[in-house]
């Protein structure tokens, strides 16, 4: 196995990128690294430079002005790398299409691994999440 | 709050086109365009707290509404102008009189195509720098560009079902 | 020499991606530069192919934060147009959600707040306190965020009478939490030392920028929509407005936490209080015509402006955010200051911020060096531990 993608399902560490959401999302991944949910007991932390990430977590509707930026942020990151769309937004841009000011979906700009749906997401949403996600990468290796 | 509209008809009566009372918190004063920087020193000698304008689009013409809150008396007075004219339409800016004007100006410039004159600093604030010139998206007229309906590319299923929903919503504007 | 410092988009200091630019000269910050429409989403344009019914669902998603403030806001507008008597119960209600959000909204901040000082227990158990709060919430509307409550005529749900005793027990766990926060922030030295005197936004500067909200009452002007234009419950039961003078953060702290306490006395007797009856005036037609409705969010001022022709959807609705004329404040408030406290003084106004961040350091010579990292909250963090270890004390 790869070296990254092997430490990466070790402790995976999570960029967040908000393309123009309502927050609501972005309040629910701080939510799941404090104390009721702590997160970071799975090894799961949020780091502050796409460089240093092994998830790209992405929420919102892709807004136009976003939009080449998240480009910019996934071809930072070091590869192999996973990158999540997060919330409803995220995933179909919710209830947010057909507006003028949005670019298109999250996997319109950058591949996507997995899809987290909800309005916002509950945090025990992203936990469960990214744990299936790293038992079908473990699954698919061996 | 009725002594400031008092004040206004003894100062400014002349130029008080229309005066309206939905209810006794909300009175909406119609004027004349080149008359607001007159109306906007007026409110802010009275100590009103400027709180924002909406930008209209009417068809024919547009509307400004500034919306001014007297705080102590918690009633919201707003000036409405109508600016004729879907070529150029111009007013005056009144954000060096009032500095929270500053941003809506902008805004409605970039949204609905109203130039203020005498603005410092015009510049885009809500839409990206590659936005095409001389398309204003609150226009009542704006359409989408065809080409930006189609949200996911080689999905002919998808495409279709944008692009009606796209008309759909167009057609309700 | 002028150096530019670019924050943003994507930076420690909300969660919403904006872009300032800080003009610093060696440590100082001279002139600023605020880009914002990273996260426009045309919601405006896109409520006017909404019926009035959708559009309330819409406008809770400008800001997730605000998920109550801006739907209660859009109903008062609409209620305007058509002068709709609400029923009573129905006012309570909104008036139990709204204040609840405050206090979930104040105490993110205030956890955030702490993370940028250097302070990360404070922002663990603000955030632990706020659990709480979201419980009621979701035992009283179904969701954590985006609860779905309003609507035009009065609110979707209502509250069961055998739930209140619990949600005031509930109640009862956040008042010490917030005395204790309140202690926190008051007695101690150290933070008195980082927020005392930095970003200060005089009383002439709020007037002229047109402050709401915590940011204008922090520089002592009185203003808050709940008591200026009572509506829903808020005049039916007995608070205060509070104000402070000094216009600094640290009167922005002090002032969001004695809201809280006051919020959960609105909140405790609305629903001891709690009328019996209908929750909803079933409304069937809203006449042409125009409105404004207000509401005082956690952060200020919300209006909106609604526009009928007496279809089902609204022709112009115009939302105007607090943060919309608070942000600009930081042109004053943070120019003068140093680097280390720009991050909190940029934070002051509220713009709810998070730990998502990518600074790159650009000198106007041609030499370019990004520096990636938490550089903003870092240089915060260790003025906090310079001036802990000048007083004697030891922050890890």
């Amino acid at each position: 196995m790869n070296w990254k993608l092997y430490s990466l399902l070790k402790s995976p560490w999570v960029f967040h990128l908000s393309t123009g959401s309502c927050n609501n999302c972005d309040i629910e991944i701080l939510d799941f690294l404090t104390p009721r949910y702590d997160a970071e007991r799975f090894g799961i932390q949020l780091v502050g430079s796409p460089r240093h990430a092994d998830i790209l977590l992405v929420t919102g509707a892709m807004n136009r002005k976003a939009a080449p930026l998240a480009k910019k942020i996934y071809n930072q990151m070091a590869k192999p790398c996973l990158v999540i769309a997060f919330g409803a937004c995220g995933c179909t841009q919710g209830i947010f299409e057909g507006s003028y000011a949005v670019a298109g979906t999250v996997d319109s700009e950058i591949p996507v691994d997995l899809y987290i749906p909800g309005c916002p997401p509950r945090p025990e949403a992203i936990i469960a999440g990214i744990a299936r996600l790293i038992s079908s990468i473990k699954e698919k290796k061996e | 709050m009725k002594e400031i509209l008092g004040k206004m008809k003894h100062k400014l009566g002349v130029k008080v086109l229309d005066i309206r009372t939905h209810s006794p918190a909300r009175i909406y004063v119609e004027l004349d365009p080149a008359d607001i920087r007159i109306f906007a020193s007026f409110m802010k000698e009275e100590g009103v707290r400027f709180s924002t304008a909406t930008g209209i689009d009417t068809g024919d013409a547009f509307e400004i509404l500034y919306h001014f809150s007297d705080d102590g008396s918690g009633k919201i007075i707003s000036l409405r102008v109508r600016i004729s004219g879907r070529e150029n339409p111009c007013i005056d800016t009144i954000s060096d009189i009032i500095k929270a004007a500053e941003w809506i100006e902008r805004e409605i410039w970039e949204m609905l195509g109203i130039n203020f004159k005498g603005h410092p600093d015009l510049r885009r604030l809500l839409l990206p720098d590659d936005w095409p010139e001389k398309v204003y998206p609150m226009r009542k007229d704006y359409v989408l560009p065809e080409h930006e309906r189609v949200i996911v590319e080689n999905d002919e299923t998808t495409k279709q079902d944008t692009r009606n929903k796209e008309q759909d919503t167009n057609n309700h504007q | 020499m002028t150096k530019i410092i670019p924050v943003g988009p994507y930076h420690p200091l909300q969660e919403e991606p904006e872009f300032f630019q800080l003009h610093v000269d060696g440590e100082n910050v001279t002139d600023i530069d605020i880009t914002i429409g990273y996260n426009h989403r045309g919601i405006e344009k896109l409520s006017e192919a909404r019926t009035f019914d959708q559009s309330a669902f819409l406008v809770e998603r400008v800001c997730g934060i605000c998920s109550t403030s801006h739907p209660f806001a859009f109903v008062q507008a609409v209620e305007d147009i058509g002068k709709i008597e609400v029923p009573e119960r129905a006012l309570y209600i909104r008036s139990i959600v709204g204040e609840l959000e405050r206090i979930h909204s104040h105490l993110l901040w205030l956890g955030l707040a702490g993370h940028f000082l250097g302070y990360n227990t404070i922002w663990m158990w603000a955030w632990k306190c706020r659990e709480t709060v979201i419980d009621i919430l979701e035992l009283i509307s179904g969701n954590r965020q985006n609860y779905a409550m309003f609507k035009v005529g009065g609110v979707r749900r209502d509250i069961d009478d055998n739930d209140i005793p619990h949600y005031l027990k509930l109640l009862d766990e956040v008042v010490p939490a917030l005395n204790l926060f309140r202690g926190a922030v008051t007695d101690d030295p150290v933070i008195r030392a980082r927020l005392v005197g930095v970003g200060v936004l005089s009383r002439e500067e709020a007037v002229s920028y047109a402050a709401v909200g915590p940011t204008a009452r922090a520089s002592g002007i009185a203003i808050d929509v709940r008591k200026d234009e009572p509506y829903a419950a808020y005049d039916r039961i007995e608070w205060e407005i509070i104000v402070t003078e000094n216009g600094d953060v640290y009167d922005k702290v002090i002032l969001r936490v004695l809201e809280m306490l006051e919020s959960v006395k609105i909140a405790r007797q609305c629903l001891e209080n709690l009328p019996g009856g209908e929750i909803d005036a079933n409304v069937k037609e809203i006449p042409p015509g125009e409105g404004i409705g207000r509401h005082e969010a956690p952060r200020g001022e919300v209006l909106h402006y609604v526009l009928s022709d007496g279809s089902n959807m609204p022709v112009r609705h115009k939302i105007r955010a607090p943060s919309f004329q608070n942000v600009p404040t930081n042109k004053v408030a943070a120019v003068g200051e140093t680097i280390s406290d720009a991050a909190i003084v940029l934070a002051a106004v509220d713009p709810c911020y998070c730990c998502t961040e990518r600074i790159a350091v650009i000198d106007t010579g041609g030499d370019r060096r990004a520096a990636c990292g938490d550089e903003l909250i870092r240089l915060s963090q260790e003025k906090t531990r310079r001036i802990a270890r000048r007083m004697g004390r030891e922050i890890k």
